[in-house]
């Protein structure tokens, strides 16, 4: 099953930068060639503004920065997909 | 501080409130006949020759509130009871002729339209007159008036003439819905259809966006807009309305801008397609030119095909400036993606319909699209964008943009290009003069109104058009 990861693009999480956390995860993506077992998308507004940038995997959430996004990565996405 | 230019349009916002107000309450088919008696009250007229009139105006005003005739395509219909049938005799004498020895309106006339009487007193012959207005020009005393009625002077293609009985009526083979008369009648005799219902129908039905969300594409007009708040209290107020979330038009012209370019650069010639006014009066003024009209959505559509692209349930609801904007979400193309088109005027009045008091509320964040996004806002800011567009793309394009400020300079460039005159590659087309902030649903127009846009483009987080639309990828 094709694993769902949903970035919020809002305007909130955008300010708090999802623009590098979906820049950081495309690029993880790509260098570990998950691209056809992670699905990435983005949504405006989940809610939860002042958790952001929020961000689900199968509707799991998580709060992701710019700086935890390689590590988010590593734990969530890598460690899982499969 | 003044929330409106004019009292027309204050009049216009006390009916949509109240027709508001009635709705959230599940009231209005109870009270319906009643709304015109709520706004004017008592037995003393202040607006007509007596309270019947006013009401028995009102209760049409009610209805265009309502959506107006529904066997009428047109979003832009006469309130033939309001109109004053102004009188529209073209030049004429008026007595502030003093019967001087000059002359001068006699020799400036090339149709030789003056006469005297036995007093030396001016007049002119209408049979001979063509309207050229040089007598006036040149009259020291400013004795000779045009009596034009205003709508017909607003609208510049031509779409209103006089009636049977002397009331305004549109032509709509001609009207751009641009809403230029709408502005301009001083008697608020025309008006644009509302579709406050329906938006005040889809927030009600989605159950707190739990049924489905509904999210606010807000175009970046706004920031010259509600001066007396600032635009994060405006967002506030919006989602406070029932919208899920509030998403920047700008960042669908953002969208626009990159696929516009390349669409140049492919074909070498292009008139731009965001204003739906301006398309309209290509279709059906210049008919051979069609077939330049670009083939991107508009911003507003743009951003609405992606997020139901991305979410099957979502509704749209458009908050801008324009009232041709409620005619381009009945074109196929949009109609599945844009669900319904409400101005700022319309705006403020679902804000006080729910007593939302945006000064007293705390800010919102609006940030999605680049500069370059929100600069479409304003005249030339298009051009610009698609300029940048090109830069950022490297693509082999030299951009000769024509930009036109209002549907005259419009109509200017679109006859060059058919005599095959055009030196230009790219026609920016915007129907308002001064661009989107120049349109007829604005609460208010200002000199500073360009600033204010151009200010709100440099806060935008993303500083290139790439930056900001790759989150969307």
């Amino acid at each position: 099953m094709i694993m769902k990861v949903t970035v919020c693009i809002g305007s909130s999480c955008h300010i708090k930068g999802s623009r590098q956390v979906v820049e950081g995860l495309q690029y993880y993506i790509n260098e570990e060639k998950l691209g056809d077992k992670v699905e990435l998308g983005g949504t405006f507004c989940m809610g939860k503004c002042q958790m952001g940038v929020c961000v689900t995997v199968d509707d799991k959430f998580y709060s992701v920065t710019p700086e935890t996004v390689k590590d988010f990565f590593e734990k969530e996405i890598k460690a899982k997909v499969k | 501080m003044r929330k409106f230019d004019t009292k027309v349009q204050h009049l216009k916002y006390k009916v949509l409130r109240e027709v508001a107000r009635q709705a959230w309450a599940d009231t209005l088919q109870e009270n319906l006949l009643d709304i015109p008696k709520i706004i004017v009250p008592g037995k003393v007229p202040t607006m007509r020759c007596c309270v019947y009139k006013e009401r028995a105006i009102l209760g049409e005003r009610v209805k265009m509130a309502m959506g107006g005739n529904r066997q009428n395509p047109n979003v832009i219909e006469v309130i033939d009871i309001a109109c004053d049938e102004c009188p529209m005799g073209g030049y004429e004498v008026t007595n502030a002729c003093r019967g001087c020895l000059a002359h001068r309106c006699e020799d400036v006339c090339k149709f030789g339209a003056i006469t005297f009487d036995e007093n030396h007193v001016a007049h002119i012959d209408k049979t001979k007159c063509r309207e050229c207005g040089q007598c006036s020009k040149v009259c020291p005393y400013s004795a000779i008036h045009n009596y034009k009625r205003p709508c017909e002077t607003a609208c510049k293609v031509k779409a209103i003439s006089m009636g049977e009985e002397k009331e305004a009526c549109i032509n709509n083979d001609k009207c751009i819905s641009c809403g230029a008369c709408v502005y301009a009648c001083p008697f608020g005799a025309i008006t644009d259809k509302s579709y406050i219902l329906n938006v005040i129908d889809m927030l009600k039905g989605s159950h707190g966006n739990q049924d489905y969300k509904i999210y606010a594409v807000v175009a970046p007009s706004v920031s010259s807009q509600f001066t007396y708040a600032k635009l994060g209290q405006v967002i506030t107020g919006i989602r406070k309305l029932g919208f899920h979330t509030v998403i920047e038009a700008a960042l669908g012209a953002d969208m626009v801008a990159m696929s516009e370019a390349r669409e140049l650069a492919e074909k070498g010639f292009l008139t731009s397609s965001c204003c739906p006014a301006f398309v309209s009066y290509i279709e059906k003024n210049f008919p051979e030119l069609k077939q330049f009209v670009s083939h991107n959505l508009s911003p507003m559509a743009a951003i609405a095909k992606y997020v139901k692209d991305h979410e099957k349930n979502a509704k749209i609801v458009f908050i801008g400036p324009c009232t041709a904007k409620k005619a381009e979400v009945q074109r196929a193309e949009v109609k599945d993606l844009v669900d319904a088109v409400m101005t700022f005027e319309e705006l403020q009045a679902l804000f006080d319909s729910r007593d939302i008091d945006i000064t007293a509320l705390e800010e919102s964040d609006l940030d999605n699209a680049s500069y370059f996004g929100r600069i479409f806002a304003r005249s030339g800011g298009l051009a610009d964008a698609v300029a940048e567009a090109v830069r950022e793309q490297n693509l082999e394009f030299v951009l000769q943009p024509c930009t036109c400020d209002g549907i005259e300079q419009c109509k200017v460039a679109l006859l060059q290009k058919k005599s095959g005159k055009l030196t230009a590659n790219f026609i920016e087309g915007m129907a308002c003069v001064g661009g989107c902030i120049g349109g007829a649903g604005c609460l208010t127009h200002g000199e500073k109104n360009k600033a204010e846009v151009d200010k709100y483009g440099r806060e935008a987080l993303e500083k290139t058009i790439a930056d900001a639309i790759s989150v969307l990828k």
